[in-house]
């Protein structure tokens, strides 16, 4: 109430007020944010970029509305597309930070749900699900994984449309409560969007996640293997080079998830070796070490076997 | 009763204050979040003081984090029941606790008739007091309208 007031007592401040962009830059920490993503998360470069320009928008935002110039809330709810593996949860979570650290949600955590959560398995069931969900999302920000099952146009009496009008209300009348980040693979969700019109003209931003090269797999790989005090020998670092470029090839390649499947029947494949050989002494960095002969024992590997057993690999969408 | 002018009933947090406004509850829910209590909205339109179980609107609503959804559900219950009693109610379910830490009234019906004091004469000059409230004369859902 008083705030109000001041600010009409306030005069309109001349055109030529400066403006300190860097220190409001600065007081929102968004940079740290901004320098962990860069970090931890490799590749991406078109998602990064995009925001940074979605946080640079929030921000000059912000100061504009401290000068009293109009600025509407802006629609964040986004759309993530891309394939499996690329990243979309990850940055989901960092895209919550940061709208927390701008002031545009007010607690920044994020609610992960898929359409299980949300529909319903009888008349009456899908509303108060779906609005539990969002109660629980408020002031956070909502992804809603793979949202394109939410509709289903073989089945016209589907509930997942039920809760596609909620949310799509919920979307509209409380902006400033809530963020939704809906996510899935491009082509399903492009299909998705073409049947939910309205879907699409709420969502202002529609992020696509590229696939990621090679060397950037590697670099994850070898992220994800320091995370958990692992390394590659010499030769087993080639090894997973090889392995890298064979799985690619192969269906159901489910890029960073893959990748960290990989690694883990690699650990196992290390544990292993390291039991077969107790005879030998063993060092710290012998417990640290994944050889190469702990990748070369890969399914990837034995080609000719590929197609008549499915054995580990298989399971790359867990 | 005779210094509660309008026959407002007075019952839980905050009874003798003017009416909250959705702000003033707001950070009246914020705290019972920040305490982990789990928040309810209930309603009813028998305001005898002894009826202490109202019915629930919705479900119980845990692991919230931002009290924009309750009030989403406190808007949703006046406009199903504007002239009913509506309650918000936290619920601390720590163990050795296990009971209602806050409550109070976020909606009453316009005109509340109050209550009237009934005097049964019994065994020589002992008088036994009742309490109704005139509305209770009506079934339910027609009591304020």
């Amino acid at each position: 109430m008083s705030e109000t007031n001041d600010n009409s007592k306030q005069e309109v401040l001349p055109d030529d007020t400066e403006v300190d962009l860097q220190a409001e830059f600065k007081n929102s920490q968004i940079q740290e944010v901004l320098d962990k993503l860069d970090q931890d998360l490799i590749g991406l470069k078109p998602v990064k970029t995009r925001i940074r320009e979605t946080a640079s928008l929030l921000l000059v935002d912000r100061v504009r509305r401290q000068l009293q110039l109009s600025s509407m809330a802006p629609t964040l709810h986004m759309c993530f597309t891309g394939n499996p593996g690329t990243g979309k949860t990850t940055v989901a979570l960092r895209m919550a930070e940061i709208l927390h650290r701008l002031g545009y949600v007010r607690e920044g955590h994020l609610v992960s749900v898929t359409r299980d959560d949300l529909v319903g398995q009888y008349i009456g069931h899908t509303a108060p699900k779906t609005k539990e969900v969002i109660k629980k999302a408020m002031g956070g920000v909502l992804f809603i994984d793979e949202a394109y099952y939410l509709y289903r146009p073989e089945n016209e009496r589907d509930y997942g449309q039920e809760s596609i009008e909620i949310l799509l209300q919920i979307m509209e009348n409380n902006r400033d409560d809530l963020v939704v980040i809906l996510a899935g693979y491009k082509n399903k969700m492009d299909l998705f969007f073409h049947s939910n019109p309205g879907m699409r003209s709420r969502i202002a931003h529609h992020i696509d996640f590229p696939d990621y090269h090679t060397d950037e797999l590697f670099a994850i790989a070898k992220l994800m293997l320091a995370e958990q005090s692992y390394r590659f020998s010499k030769d087993g670092e080639k090894a997973f080079g090889d392995y890298i470029n064979k799985r690619i090839q192969m269906e159901h390649f489910a890029n960073a998830r893959s990748i960290r499947n990989a690694l883990d029947r690699a650990r196992l494949r290390q544990a292993n070796r390291l039991f077969a050989s107790a005879s030998k002494k063993l060092t710290k960095l012998d417990l640290m070490t994944i050889e190469a002969e702990d990748i070369l024992l890969s399914r990837v590997f034995k080609e000719d076997r590929l197609d008549s057993d499915a054995e580990t690999t298989s399971s790359n969408r867990s | 009763m005779m210094t509660n002018l309008g026959n407002r009933i007075t019952q839980g947090q905050f009874s003798f204050l003017p009416d909250l406004t959705d702000e003033q509850i707001t950070s009246q829910i914020k705290w019972a979040l920040k305490n982990d209590w789990a928040v309810g909205v209930e309603y009813t339109d028998d305001p005898h003081p002894r009826n202490t179980y109202w019915e629930m609107f919705g479900i119980p609503m845990f692991d919230l984090k931002d009290p924009a959804g309750i009030l989403l559900e406190i808007n949703e219950c006046r406009k199903t029941f504007p002239n009913h009693y509506i309650r918000v109610m936290a619920f601390d379910s720590t163990q050795g606790g296990e009971s209602p830490a806050m409550s109070f009234i976020v909606n009453r019906p316009k005109q509340e008739p109050g209550f009237s004091v009934v005097r049964q004469e019994v065994d020589g000059r002992a008088v036994r007091y009742t309490v109704r409230s005139y509305a209770a004369d009506k079934p339910e859902n027609e009591r304020y309208s």
